[in-house]
């Protein structure tokens, strides 16, 4: 039993940084129908800088949660100026374009950001600093739920519900969710497209950054490849809700992460990335609209 | 309808759902050998709708679509994929033109014989005596229907290139390359200036009349309906409303009442 | 005045990257050793960099805003002049010399040049080929396969197991490697063709990496992630020959695999089921609606392009003897994908001079080296942006007939 609780919460952690990254996948399809497929380099470029300020801080004396919440403010600062500066220069342009123009445009500027991070700093898995304090509450349950997991759980709640609540009720939600109806129709009545656009982009920025933070306390090493496997399986989440759906990206990367947990828990690790594979392909396949998307047929 | 006419087309209680829209609401409709038949309606009643549904773009929701190709069996072709629809014999074109842009307009007209010539991938390598006469047979052809539209001074021109008229034109013609027996035409003439819908007209007529293509016609340009089809479905909501002829349909209440409470363009 | 807004934008863009790349680029921290860098030199580099590159970036933005309004005017009168590079292609008085130029050099190279430099070129039309098969999926079908390499990896292994374990002769093996590849495209193929374009890709990248996953995991059939070895090099009629000889009869054979290559593509282009292919690229919902079979079309376009990467495969293994899991990464798809990009996609020259260039260069100018995944990325970006018809747009086909005769006779 204790065995399935593990397999369970590890499970649960590991979906909920696959719904944060997840969010900014679907969000932007949602409203451009794009597979931002530089999405994932974003995620690594946010666990990155929060490795280099963390860095920096121990080996100049700080320590403490200071330097995990200051590192990952920061983070969130340069993934969201990253996504904005990616999306203004690789994929504006490209508006009204055909549609594998922006997705081939994508994937380079996933190649050159990775390349970028790899020459700038290092192709060597770098340990991050040790930042996520051992709660002293949660010795009883030490080896189920380490202290990392619980923040992680915790921090993707607050975070998710924050989303939901920005999207219902703000202004900047409002004309989301209308261009993401209607584009035309939203420039219609006033609503500046592209900054809805750009403010997408920055949000799911955000997000990823967050969970590039967290994937970094959690897993303790990171370097300038883990935006592909993650960017795949974040994507697979997103098909898996219903790409274009929020709750459904949500839904989609926490049963991702159980069904690979208990995958590799209980059949075999070696084929962990096969599984979140196989399991895009089979809904790809047999309900492209994923759990919770509304099947749509194209108008002609 | 004449004794010698025999049903191409029968549609019978067609209903189309999206979600909780019923665009299509139980709709029959017939069209037989050597006629031009119109479909009308305010916008949105659900016309191109129908279109999909006949074409095999969409699987209607109920009803049944039966055609009658000449000398052959009756073939219930719901469910049945575009291409064979347009294999069994009836082409259409969009309302919204869907050329493809960025081939040339012979190309264009020449992919339209693709379901009536057979190379395949290793006939198309090799190219034997069997390909070399297809492909000529198919330039041949294509040419002649870019000159029955009078496009073939246009023919090496990327379609995308062509003005808004020769574009419809260019549509019927690929669609007639397809070799069909009807002719389904979405919005045929919008766009187009008096004189280009002048042209149109007998262009359609002549098509009816030397090629023995039936066609089925959806169209605003009220004259236009008038002047050529034998008879008219007006559709509203997608329900069908009336179904007579261009004289009956001018008269009846139901027909204006549909139009001018769309405020859209009279008889 | 104008001028001095411009260097302004240009100088907040140089601030703003100068900002961006300040974490990655001027500190570099090492948190195994515990040491700080901090790189001041980079960020001057930087500024400079982003401040002449956006000025060049505003540039080229402008001159594509009015190229496109340009293009507009330009559709009516139909005669514009032909590009250097359009008159280059099809004047048999120009292109003939200089192809016979290329033959020459091609067939002499070997004999001039050492072992080294004859391998460099082997793998060189490796990715030619590559580039061609994918060419015709992704250029002329317009599916965009992100696992491509996949097939090569049938390909090669297919060789290196019948090989090593039942002795079968390289020149069996190079047919039946094409063929696998071919069935399992058709197979991988048959349920995700009817996707759309952009959840093609990424099932297709799928399938390249659960096949890599495989190779590393299924011990008992591919040898791990130790991969397989001595496999043998190609023979010729039981000549033996030594590792040199076995170079150049490999780039011979590459050479002809080339020219066959181009000569089937260029035969598809202009048939049926190559118009068929570009139709489907331009409007699949008119294309199917004109008789055309989808399923049936976009799967002889993908079987066909990964019968190209099966045969080269058994090549590639060939030639290196040895072959593991780590060739056939994604990167190899992305690196075969951005010469077709470069190239044009649907073009056949572009795409054999992309090919070589972005293989060469990196061998010839090692400083570049590192660099040459960054610059593929760049590529791939800037192609679609500026000129999405690649280096070498594709020339579509005129057909003569008599009515066209009589009809140019009739306008003068
Ligand atoms: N793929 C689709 N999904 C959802 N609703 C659709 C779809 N296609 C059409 N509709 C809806 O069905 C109704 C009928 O549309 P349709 O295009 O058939 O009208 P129409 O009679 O052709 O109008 P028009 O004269 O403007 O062309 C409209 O309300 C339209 O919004
Ligand atoms: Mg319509």
């Amino acid at each position: 039993m204790d065995y399935f609780l593990e397999l369970f919460l590890s499970g649960l952690t590991r979906g909920s940084i696959y719904a944060l990254i997840a969010l900014g996948y679907t969000m932007v399809y949602g409203i451009i129908q794009l597979i931002n497929f530089a999405h994932g380099e974003i995620y690594m470029i946010g666990a990155f800088v929060a490795l280099v300020v963390s860095g920096v801080l121990t080996i100049y004396g700080f320590s403490g949660v200071s330097i995990l919440i200051l590192a990952a403010l920061i983070a969130i600062i340069y993934s969201a100026a990253y996504g904005y500066t990616l999306e203004k220069i690789a994929y504006r342009p490209l508006r009204g374009a055909p549609r594998l123009s922006p997705l081939i445009s994508a994937i380079g500027m996933s190649l050159f950001l990775q390349n970028y991070v790899l020459l700038a700093q290092t192709a060597d898995f770098l340990p991050f600093p040790e930042l996520v304090p051992e709660f002293e509450f949660m010795e009883p349950i030490a080896h189920i739920m380490g202290s990392a997991e619980l923040i992680i759980l915790i921090t993707s709640a607050i975070t998710m519900i924050g989303l939901t609540l920005l999207i219902k009720y703000t202004r900047i939600g409002k004309a989301m969710r209308a261009t993401q109806q209607d584009m035309v129709m939203a420039r219609l009545t006033g609503i500046n497209v592209d900054r809805v656009i750009s403010v997408t982009f920055i949000i799911g920025s955000v997000l990823a950054a967050i969970a590039g933070v967290l994937v970094g306390s959690y897993i303790g090493q990171i370097n300038y490849f883990i935006g592909f496997m993650a960017g795949v399986k974040a994507f697979t989440a997103a098909v898996l809700g219903g790409i274009g759906n929020i709750p459904g990206a949500a839904l989609g990367g926490l049963v991702l992460g159980l069904a690979e947990a208990m995958a590799a828990g209980y059949i075999s690790s070696a084929y962990e990335d096969v599984f979140a594979f196989g399991v895009l392909v089979l809904i790809l396949i047999l309900r492209p609209s994923g759990l919770l998307g509304k099947a749509v047929k194209q108008k002609v | 309808m004449a004794e010698n006419t025999q049903k191409l087309l029968e549609v019978r209680e067609l209903t189309m759902d999206f979600g909780g829209l019923r665009a299509v609401d139980s709709i029959t409709l017939e069209v037989c050998t050597g006629e031009i038949v119109a479909l009308i309606g305010p916008n949105g009643a659900g016309k191109t709708t129908f279109f999909n549904c006949v074409t095999g773009i969409y699987k209607p929701t109920r009803g049944e679509i039966l055609v009658h190709p000449p000398e052959q069996k009756t073939y219930k072709i719901n469910g049945f994929k575009p291409n064979r629809v347009t294999a069994m014999g009836l082409a259409r074109t969009f309302q919204n033109i869907r050329l493809f842009q960025n081939m040339t307009v012979l190309e264009n007209v020449m992919i339209g014989r693709h379901c009536r010539t057979t190379t395949n991938i290793l006939g198309a390598i090799l190219r034997g005596k069997n390909t070399n006469r297809q492909e000529r047979e198919t330039i041949e052809r294509s040419y002649e229907l870019l000159e029955k539209v009078g496009l073939v001074h246009f023919a090496d021109e990327f379609a995308k290139n062509l003005p808004y008229g020769a574009q419809r034109r260019l549509e019927i013609a690929r669609a007639m390359a397809t070799d069909p027996f009807l002719l389904l035409l979405d919005e045929p003439a919008a766009g187009m200036n008096p004189q280009e819908t002048k042209d149109l007209d007998e262009l359609i007529v002549r098509i009816k009349d030397t090629e023995n293509i039936s066609i089925l016609l959806i169209e605003h340009d009220m004259k236009l309906v008038m002047n050529i089809s034998e008879r008219i479905y007006v559709m509203e909501y997608g329900k069908k409303i009336a179904h007579g002829s261009p004289q009956e349909i001018r008269s009846n209440p139901k027909v204006i009442e549909a139009y001018l409470g769309e405020g859209g363009d009279d008889a | 005045m104008a001028m001095i807004s411009y260097l302004k934008s240009c100088l907040i863009a140089a601030i703003w990257f100068v900002f961006l790349t300040f974490p990655l680029m001027v500190v570099k921290v090492n948190t195994l050793k515990n040491t700080v860098e901090w790189r001041w030199m980079n960020m001057l580099w930087v500024a400079i960099g982003a401040f002449i590159l956006s000025a060049v970036w505003r540039w080229a933005m402008e001159r594509r805003a009015r190229g496109a309004s340009q293009k507009e005017q330009e559709s009516s009168d139909s005669d514009k002049k032909p590009s250097l590079g359009e008159r280059l292609l099809e004047d048999p008085k120009l292109y003939r010399p200089l192809l016979g130029l290329v033959v020459a050099l091609a067939l002499l190279m070997p004999w001039v040049s050492e072992m080294y430099q004859v391998t460099i070129w082997v793998f060189a039309l490796i990715y030619v080929v590559l580039g061609l098969g994918l060419n015709i999926t992704v250029g002329l079908a317009g599916l965009l396969d992100l696992g491509y390499v996949a097939f090569f990896g049938v390909g090669a292994y297919t060789y290196a197991i019948l090989n090593t374990r039942f002795g079968l002769d390289f020149w069996i093996c190079l047919p039946i490697g094409g063929l696998t590849g071919a069935l399992v495209g058709v197979l991988l193929g048959f349920p995700i063709l009817r996707l759309r374009g952009d959840y093609l890709a990424i099932v297709t990248l799928g399938f390249g990496s659960i096949a890599k996953i495989v190779y590393e995991n299924w011990e008992g059939v591919f040898n791990g992630a130790r991969g397989i070895e001595k496999i043998a090099r190609p023979g010729f009629f039981g000549m033996e020959m030594d590792i040199s000889a076995a170079t150049t009869f490999t780039y011979y054979l590459m050479l002809v695999m080339v020219v066959f290559t181009i000569f089937v593509t260029n035969r598809l282009k202009d048939s049926r089921i190559g118009r068929a292919w570009m139709a489907l690229r331009e409007d699949e919902i008119a294309c199917v609606a004109m008789g055309v079979d989808m399923a049936r079309t976009k799967l002889g376009a993908y079987a066909l392009g990964a019968f190209w990467a099966g045969l080269v495969g058994v090549i590639f293994a060939s030639q290196t003897t040895y072959i593991n899991p780590a060739s056939f990464d994604f990167m190899l798809s992305a690196i075969v994908l951005s010469m077709v990009v470069l190239g044009g996609m649907g073009s056949i020259v572009g795409v054999v001079i992309a090919a070589l260039v972005l293989n060469l260069l990196p061998e010839y100018l090692r400083a570049f080296e590192d660099y040459r995944m960054l610059v593929f990325g760049a590529v791939m970006v800037l192609m679609m942006l500026f000129r999405p018809q690649g280096l070498v747009s594709n020339v579509r086909k005129t057909y003569t007939h008599s009515k066209k005769v009589h009809a140019e006779e009739a306008n003068g």
